[in-house]
Parts: structure tokens; sequence; C-alpha cells
């Protein structure tokens, strides 16, 4: 944690640290904190007068069943990207991997989606599939398929899904990459003696292998679909049609803004806290299992 | 120059360990001196002390007239060569060693003079210009030293300066440093737990162990006439052979039943006293049996070489022989051994101090 | 490799390019459809190889603007999102640097305290404090201004916890040595710990360029004047969804321009952006 040799200053340590501690304060603690008094309180309409409730706006927050319609969408919603995103990672960095000198190269042409800001990956997608013009939907009404994810919520939501998986696949890809490239050459030469075929060589050796890369992507990704795909949401279908995609997030922001209920968007986001410091913590679970290896 | 002198100096960690134990030591200016020990036995907490890099929890340190106590490492005029060597690794050569002199605001001229003569003196002039990481290990230890020596310091510490050198380069670094310390004529403190480099280095030599100074002299002092068992054992290699042994009267002991006579010997021990004795492997010569000669087993012999090595057993103690190789046919079974008065040593059982006369 | 069938090799190769077009095809549509004028798109007659209007939809995409929604001209919002992801990055590594110094060089009390506050906000995304800090902001008359856009997320543990890690690889005899040659910790700074950090910098510059060009819902709320527009909001404002006469071709020629700066980043400066990835996640 710290150095043997170290300077000793009754002030300088504390001049360096106060840019950040202030901002820290300021902008995180303060708000955090507010978030959780709010969380209690109910003000009036013209915000003039705040009144102590309680628990009251987690009770009728979990009495809501657009509350828990927005749980299940988070929860499709995540899964889906995840898993997705995942295995075409995982599939293609299997497949890159084998390329020896060319691995390289396929790094570089598929790792830059991870710089496109998620606002603007959805409406690249969302120009693709837009109903009347977009090239794919056009396509797909040829075969039949009445697509419109202005009108329909599955395919509102298959488009979100369909974008947010496209930004997320680079991520994926490049730690799937790394871990493959980390596996020694001698354990794959070794099963290969012991008679293993490519496909069970994968499942057997490789996969079980890589599982430390996957854990830690899952958690990743599903922080990831939590709070980072909102851009995407917001250019692509605003949470609609009729709240289909809107997800927690995206509805703390709609309750607070729109709705102007402060109380209730206030103890939405204070679940959302705990649902983060879970998160966080598993993953530190899980470095804290890397180090000890 | 300056002499290093230290008053009852202790080092106590946080949790209450105490890493040096109260040591007072003598050194005399422009001296050699090595602390040499196991690991753990305090000797580079010692030397760090001296540096200031660590503080001193009780005792006094003093360089030259000056108590050194409280004064910050770089107003101590030392310089330090670490094991790791310590160099900047993105400045290159010349700036590794200018960097503390630039630091004292030392005129530019002053600085290449001095930068330029340690690289002739040291060998390393064509590597001015390169990055450490561009340099052998010995290239990198030559640089360290030379940041040492432009800074013309009272004193010089070394902190193991050769353990990551393979053996080779380390015996031919031992010789270079013994020379640049004749010739600079700095006094030098010097940690290893090698025995044999603190053996050639040293003017004095000071043997450590859990904190404490074992025994402090000339390398051939404590070589010939060490004060304990730890240092008996830890001084020489291979080690000297200790057994069980009884004292049989004035100057004499028995081993496994074989009589020794004793040069030295504390006067007052009774007879009958067990003790233990020990006798160095190169220090016991092959005879014909009888008379006052003690048999080993032997087990099995190692090949220096130079020598050879016999290994055996005395009454049930380990015991090492050395012997110039073609001395002691190698077939041989059984050895009948004698050996010098003077070279016998006796030790207390518990304490592990040297029974001699107590004032030799 | 174990195998050695020679045609099994074409395979994987040709995986990887499907899968490398697949990637590639939405943004190579945006940039199709930023060639076309706003007819062709809107009847979807639109082909597959860029139009004749490349060079006039960027010049009015740059430097006039849409005419309906947004009217500020995306050199404009460019420039805002260059100043906040600037801001953002240099600001971060400023700050994370001084603050991990201070905690990995420096013995004093409440050391772990700072450590811990700093270390907790990596648990409170700005997504979850969204309208208190709003409210501060707006409190403190930041709407609108580069400084609302940038303080509030130049505080992350990130940067701090890359720098200590990097820290304590620095071995402890390079202290020692300094202090012996006379440098505090003022110069240890500036001569050692800096020159050897320049990597880290880079690496955590790239992300944090990324993830300053690429907010969203911050500027979306505390930029209320189009003349404070990042790229990237401005983009969702010129789409209209219900809108059939959404300016189809400037949104794609502005979605080009908003990819271009963060997407040439990661591929110019790939290693690095790749250390930086890899060690932000640890």
């Amino acid at each position: 944690m710290q150095k043997r040799a170290v300077f000793g200053s009754r002030i300088v340590p504390y001049a360096l640290l106060a840019p950040q501690l202030a901002i820290t304060l300021v902008f995180f603690y303060w708000p955090a904190s507010q978030a959780v008094w709010q969380s209690f309180h109910l003000e009036d309409a013209f915000g003039l007068s705040t009144e102590f409730v309680g628990f009251e706006n987690y009770v009728h927050l979990f009495s809501q069943p657009e509350y828990y319609r927005a749980m299940w969408t988070t929860l499709v919603f995540s899964t889906a990207v995840t898993v997705l995103s995942l295995s075409v990672a995982l599939y293609l960095a299997v497949m890159a991997d084998k390329q020896l000198r060319a691995a390289a190269t396929y790094k570089t042409l598929l790792m830059w989606p991870y710089a496109v800001a998620p606002a603007v990956a959805g409406v690249l997608w969302l120009f693709m599939f837009q109903p009347s013009l977009g090239l794919v939907a056009r396509g797909l009404r040829l075969w039949g398929l009445d697509w419109n994810p202005l009108l329909n919520g599955t395919h509102a939501m298959t488009l979100v899904v369909l974008a947010a998986t496209w930004k997320q696949i680079s991520y994926n890809f490049l730690f799937f990459l790394a871990g493959l490239q980390a596996i020694p050459k001698s354990l794959i030469e070794a099963s290969a003696i012991d008679g293993a075929g490519p496909t069970r060589r994968f499942w057997t050796i490789i996969f079980p292998l890589l599982s430390p890369t996957t854990f830690f992507l899952i958690v990743v990704n599903v922080v990831y679909v939590f709070f980072d795909t909102f851009g995407i949401i917001d250019a692509v279908t605003g949470g609609g049609p009729a709240k289909a995609t809107e997800t927690l997030v995206y509805k703390v922001y709609s309750d607070g803004r729109l709705g102007g209920d402060l109380g209730g968007s206030a103890a939405q986001s204070v679940i959302l806290m705990f649902i983060v410091i879970a998160l966080t913590a598993i993953q530190f679970r899980y470095i804290e299992r890397k180090v000890t290896y | 120059m300056a002499s290093v002198t230290l008053e009852s100096v202790r080092k106590v960690y946080a949790g209450n360990v105490e890493a040096v134990k109260g040591v007072s030591l003598d050194i005399a200016d422009g001296s050699f001196c090595v602390l040499v020990g196991p690991s753990g036995c305090g000797k580079s907490t010692l030397l760090r002390m001296i540096a200031g890099l660590e503080t001193i929890t009780a005792g006094k340190i003093r360089i030259g007239d000056r108590i050194v106590n409280d004064i910050e490492p770089a107003e101590r005029d030392i310089a330090m060569v670490f094991q790791n060597y310590a160099l900047y690794p993105h400045m290159n050569v010349y700036d590794n060693m200018a960097y503390g002199l630039r630091n004292r605001g030392t005129p530019k001229p002053e600085i290449d003079k001095r930068v330029r003569e340690a690289a002739r003196i040291l060998a390393i002039e064509p590597f001015l210009d390169r990055k450490p990481r561009q340099l052998s290990g010995g290239q990198r230890q030559r640089v360290a030293m030379g940041r040492a020596i432009v800074r013309k310091p009272q004193v010089f510490l070394f902190d193991e300066p050769l353990s990551n050198l393979d053996a080779k380069l380390r015996v031919q670094m031992r010789v270079e440093i013994k020379r640049l310390q004749r010739a600079l004529g700095v006094t030098s403190v010097y940690v290893t737990h090698d025995q044999v480099e603190a053996m050639t280095l040293s003017d004095k030599l000071v043997v450590m162990n859990h904190g404490v100074i074992e025994q402090i002299g000339t390398p051939s002092d404590v070589y010939r006439r060490p004060q304990t068992r730890f240092v008996a054992t830890f001084i020489g290699s291979p080690p000297m052979n200790i057994m069980e042994g009884i004292v049989e009267g004035p100057n004499l002991v028995s081993v496994g039943g074989s009589l020794l006579p004793v040069a030295d010997m504390r006067a007052d021990l009774k007879a009958d006293t067990r003790i233990h004795v020990g006798i160095r492997p190169e220090d016991v010569r092959v005879v014909e049996d009888g008379g006052t000669a003690f048999r080993i087993d032997v087990d099995f012999i190692e090949e220096l070489g130079a020598t050879q090595l016999f290994h055996g057993k005395i009454a049930g103690d380990e015991f090492v022989l050395q012997a110039p190789t073609g001395l002691i046919a190698a077939s041989a079974r059984q050895l009948a051994l004698t050996v010098d008065a003077t070279n016998v040593h006796l030790f207390d059982r518990e304490t592990g101090q040297r029974l001699g006369q107590v004032d030799p | 490799m174990v195998e050695r069938r020679r045609l099994g090799n074409i395979v994987p190769h040709l995986v990887l390019w499907i899968g490398i077009a697949i990637v590639a095809f939405p943004v190579y549509l945006a940039f199709v459809a930023s060639t076309y004028d706003a007819t062709t798109i809107a009847n979807g007659q639109m082909g597959l190889a860029p139009g004749p209007l490349f060079l006039e939809n960027y010049y009015r995409a740059i430097f006039v603007g849409t005419s309906r929604s947004t009217r500020e001209p995306v050199g404009t919002m460019m420039l805002n999102s260059f100043v906040m992801a600037m801001g953002i990055a240099v600001g971060k590594i400023a700050i994370s640097i001084l603050s991990a110094y201070a905690i990995v060089y420096f013995k004093f009390p409440f050391r772990m305290t700072a450590f811990w506050i700093i270390f907790i906000t990596l648990m409170l995304p700005v997504e979850v404090r969204i309208y208190p800090t709003y409210k501060i902001v707006a409190d403190l008359g930041l709407l609108d201004t580069y400084a609302g856009l940038i303080v509030p997320l130049i505080a992350s543990a990130t940067g701090t916890l890359l720098f200590r890690q990097f820290f304590m690889t620095i071995p402890d005899e390079l202290v020692e040595a300094s202090k012996i040659d006379g440098a505090g910790f003022f110069r240890f700074f500036k001569d050692t710990v800096l020159p050897l950090s320049i990597t880290t910098m880079a690496a955590l510059f790239v992300i944090q360029f990324i993830y300053g060009w690429n907010q969203y819902l911050w500027p979306l709320l505390i930029t209320t004047k189009d003349s404070m527009q990042t790229i990237v909001i401005g983009i969702k404002k010129m789409i209209v969804t219900q809108d059939a006469l959404t300016e189809w071709q400037l949104a794609m020629a502005t979605a080009v321009l908003a990819m271009l700066p963060p997407v040439a980043v990661v591929i110019l400066m790939q290693r690095l952006f790749v250390k930086g990835l890899v060690e932000t996640e640890k």
C-alpha cells in the first residue's frame, strides 16, 4: 500500500489531495447524500415545502407495476446484450487467435467501435432500421416482416440490443483475445497429443482457462448495459414505444425530468447505488482472487 | 573524510519489532568496514540508519564530529550504492551521475570534470549517453559506483552491491571496489551476507546476528579467534565443525573418547563440564593411528579441485575435513586425525560464548 | 499450430472478414448517406455506393448547420466536444496524479481515509445522482459553461488508482537514491516520477479523451443553449424520430464527424489505448 521511504510533511500531502477531494465532495458525496435525503422526503408541486415521509417513496415505488416492468426490461436488455456480445466476441477472438501474424490486424479492424459514442451508435442503427427509409427495414419488409420499432416494443428492444451489442463486441474481443493469447501454447499441444480434437479442446481446455476473463467481462458488460447504454436508448427510442425500452437508469432520468417526482426519482437512484455497490463488490472479489492466484 | 561512530543505536519498528538492539561501533577515518550476517540480522537497517533512510529509535550516530540523527540524507555527505543499483531509468549514464551534483548547485564545468573523471576510473566512458536498460549488470554496477564517486562524499555506503551479479563478475568487482577504496581513501561501510566478500574486503569486520554485534575485529582475528559459536560457524567455508565435548582438566577436553589438548581455555572451567568443541576442517592432519589421535568414519568425498572434503562422523557429530587433493587416499574408510592445541575452540553450550582466556 | 489442414485455415479468415464487414457496415452506410440529398434518402432510393454531394453536405454540416432542429453548425459543436474531452482528460490526469503521489509517497494522518473517500466514488456514477448534481451545478451558476461540463466529471477513482498502481512499481531505492542525491518531494516528482509516468499518462489520456468526447447524459442536462452543445447531443437533436423530414444527410455527416476524432485516437494510439483499457479495468 505504501512505500518504505516516504516524505514527511504536514501540509504538502493535503495540498496535493485538495483538488480531487474538493471535487469529489462537492460533486459526488454531496449529491449522493442529497439523493438519499430526498428519497425520504416528499416535495410539493411547487418545491416550496418538503416533508419527511420515511420509506413512503420506496413503498410507493415498489407498488408501481411500471417499476417492475423497468426491472424486467433491464434484465432482458442486459442479458441479451451480454450473451450476444460475449459469444460473438469470443467466436471472433478464437478465430483471430489462430492467425498468429494477422491477429494484430484483425484487432485493429475490430476494436474501433469502442470509440464510437453510444448515442452515435444508436443513430447509426436507427438509420438502418428506420421503418420508411432504412435499408435493413426495407429489406425486412420485402421478406414480409412489418418492421416498425416506433410502434412495436419488441422491435424497439431488438434494435437497442443490436446497437448496444455492436458497440460492446470490440471491448470483449480485445479481452478475449488477450486471454486466449495468455494460454500457454504447450497446454494446447499437450491436449492435442492426448488426442483431443479442436472442438473438444476448446470446451475442455481453452474455455475453462478463459473463465476468469469471461467472468470479469460478464460483470463489466452488465455495468455497461446498466449505465453506458443511456445514450443509445435516448437516441433510438427515448424509452418507448410505451416504455418498452425504459431501463432502470432511463426511468430515473425520465421520472425526475418529465414527471418532476424528485422523491421517487431519488429513491430509484438510491436503489441503483446499491446495485452498483453490489456489482463493484463482485468485481473486487474477482480481482482479489486474481491477485492470490 | 571522516570517521563514523555509533553509540548504542537502536531501531524498533512499529509492532515492537526490534531490528537493531543497541549497537556501538567505531569506524576509523578511511577504513573499510564490512557488516556481515544472515538476512534479517539488522545489518541493512543499520546501514540505512547511517544513510538517514531510517529514523533512529535511540542512540547516536556521528559522521566526523557531527551528530547526524536529525540530518537529512542529502546533508550527511554520504553516497550509497544499492543492491539493485537504483539508477534513474529515464536518465542516461551521464545524467545519473550528474543528478546529485546538479541538485547541489555544483557549477557545470565542475560537474562535467567530475563525471568524466569517474567514468574514466570506472572505464564507462563509452556508455555515458546510454540509458541504464542498455547496459549489462556489471556496467550498471559501475554506474552506481560512479554516482557515488562523483559526489566526493565523506562516507561510502554499500548495500549488498554485488549480489545481483553472476559469480565471476562478483569476484572481479570485489577486487575493483577494494582497489578503488584504497585509491580514494574514503571511509566505507559495506553490508553483505557473503562471508567471502566480507573477509576479502574488510579492514574491520563486524559480524551481526539478531540485531546485535557478535564480534568486531580484523578478518584474521575473527577467523582465528571467533568469539561466539555463531561467528565460528558463519565465517569460513566449509564451516567450523562443532562437536559435543567434556572438560577433562586444565587445557584438556575429550571428544568421543579421544583427548584433545587446548591452548586457549578458561582457567575456571570445572572438570566434567559439557561444552562445544570447534575445529576448522582445514586445521586437522591425518596421522598414523595411536597417541592423541581421534577417528572419523568417512561417508563420502566432495571434490573441489585443489582440495577435497571428507564428510564423516565422530561420535555421532558431523565432521568435515578439508585436505589438498591427493594427500589422503580416496579409498580411505577411516581416518585418524590430530589437531594443534591452538586450533581447538571451546564454546559454552548454552550461551555460545567462547570459553577462552579472558584476556588473550 | 497443432492442425496442419491448409484449407481449414481459410475458414477463420473468412469468418473474421465477415465479422469486420458487419461491424463496419453501419458506419459505411452512414458515410454513404452523408453524400446524398435528403429526398433520395427519404424516398429510400439511396444505393450502396457514395453519392455526389460529399463536399456540399459536409460543408453545410460544419459551417452552416441544419435548417430546422439545431441551427448551430457542427464546427462549433466539435469545438465544444473537443474542449470538453481535453478538459476532462487533462484535468483528470492532473488531479489524480497529484492525489496518488500524496497517498503513495507521504505519510500523514487520514491517509487511508482520503484513499477511501476517493475509492468509493467508483460506486457513484453520474447516473445515480443525476438531479442533485445538476442542482449543485445550477446553484454554482455553471449551466452552459465549459467548467460545468468538465469539472464534475474530472474527479473519479480510476485515475488515482491507476497512478497509485504504477507508483507502487517504482522501486523504493529510487526514492532513497533521490533523497541522497538531494532531491525533495518536488524534485523527485518533477525529475523522476513525471518522466517515468509518461506512458501511464498517455494511456489514461486516450481512455479519458474518448470518455469525455462521448459523454451524453451530462451535457444533455446542463447545456441549454445551442452554442454550448456537444456534437453527440447535436446529432440526437437533429433526428426527430417521428419526423420524416429529418435531414438525414446532415445528421449522418455529423455522425461521421462525431466518430472521427475518438476513432482516430484509438487507431493511431492503439498500443496506449489497449494499455489504458486493460489497466483502468484492473
